[in-house]
């Protein structure tokens, strides 16, 4: 983590925004602007070729900004790992920018962000629900989705028995 | 009809036990009640358990309900085996419709009865909120003796003198 960021330090002077203590290691903070410089950096000069996984944190009520983007990146030659800590500026509109085309592994995981917890992707090239059904309303693991909410069951939009001789 | 009625009563000799008078409704029962082709529906451990039933430890066959069909269209008995979500409730829905007329369901483990400790907004609550249930099934998952005494519950309500327990 310390070559990373020295490596920023260096060549990014000011990107990182704070090294800040997390359970496993060291996370670096850096503000939603700079996700893309960032992701490139790490992918072409310190040879992060994998993103392991996206997740989204909601601190309503706890900590400011409410939403917080995580970035988990592997370096397979060095098997080291980075963890980025993008938090969210706006709680009434979160937004982030896509790494989709940096990187093809964040597509699916930005989609469930943006199911999950309502975290716009901007540039997504399919920025569509990947859990929750069609015709689902609202984003279920935000702190103020009602926990007893229920939504109606939806109908089949397929047909499982596909006409003969077409094939989808 | 008259004349075999009028020979039975003039000799009982003639035919002995060779002829015994019952409803047709009884014979058919009678037959369906050991030859049940069950059709598993497996999401979760559930299914795991009905593996266990199924093969030489419990041997469901010894119950007359071996004969276990992957296609609804070939099978009467629908086992509901583990967590059913609310994306996946019109598929099972779409499958119960296609099973041919009589048909039956048994519901197995707390998941399927009642949605187990997923009280949360993706599970339903229960099969029989999409589709009709026969027998519940209690347990977590449940022991493969539970399966087997659920399809002879399920027979004991086809026997002869007794109203079908048809989903309808």
């Amino acid at each position: 983590m310390s070559d990373v960021k020295r490596h920023f330090d260096e060549f990014h002077p000011g990107l990182i925004k704070e090294l800040r203590a997390v359970a496993m290691g060291e996370a670096l903070v850096i503000s939603p602007g700079d996700l893309r410089l960032v992701a490139l950096a790490l992918k072409k000069d310190l040879g992060f070729d994998m993103l392991i996984d996206i997740a989204a944190v909601d601190f309503k009520g706890k900590a400011e900004p409410r939403f917080e983007v995580d970035y988990f990146f592997y370096n397979l030659a060095r098997k080291t790992r980075v963890h980025i800590k993008v938090p969210v500026a706006s709680s009434d509109k979160p937004e982030v920018d896509s790494i989709t085309d940096l990187y093809p592994a964040a597509n699916w995981a930005e989609r469930e962000i943006w199911d999950m917890m309502g975290i716009i992707v901007n540039g997504h090239p399919n920025l569509r629900r990947i859990l929750m059904w069609t015709g689902f309303e609202g984003h279920p693991l935000r702190k103020d989705y009602p926990i007893n909410k229920r939504q109606p069951i939806p109908v089949l939009d397929v047909n499982l028995i596909p006409e003969r001789g077409k094939h989808s | 009809m008259p004349v075999v009625q009028d020979l039975i009563d003039q000799d009982q000799g003639l035919f002995g036990d060779a002829i015994l008078t019952t409803r047709v409704d009884d014979v058919v029962n009678w037959g369906r009640k050991y030859s049940l082709w069950p059709m598993p529906y497996g999401t979760a451990c559930c299914a795991i358990e009905f593996m266990g039933a199924v093969s030489a430890a419990f041997d469901i066959s010894r119950f007359g309900a071996e004969v276990v069909r992957f296609s609804p269209r070939q099978s009467d008995l629908l086992l509901v085996m583990g967590t059913i979500n609310y994306k996946q409730a019109p598929v099972l829905k779409k499958i119960y419709e296609q099973m041919c007329e009589p048909k039956w369901v048994i519901a197995v483990g707390a998941c399927a009865s009642s949605g187990g400790f997923y009280d949360n907004y993706n599970v339903i609550q229960g099969i029989d909120e999409v589709i009709p249930v026969n027998i519940y099934v209690p347990g977590c998952p449940p022991r493969p003796e539970q399966i087997l005494d659920a399809v002879v519950k399920l027979q004991k309500s086809l026997s002869p003198k007794t109203e079908a327990l048809s989903g309808e």
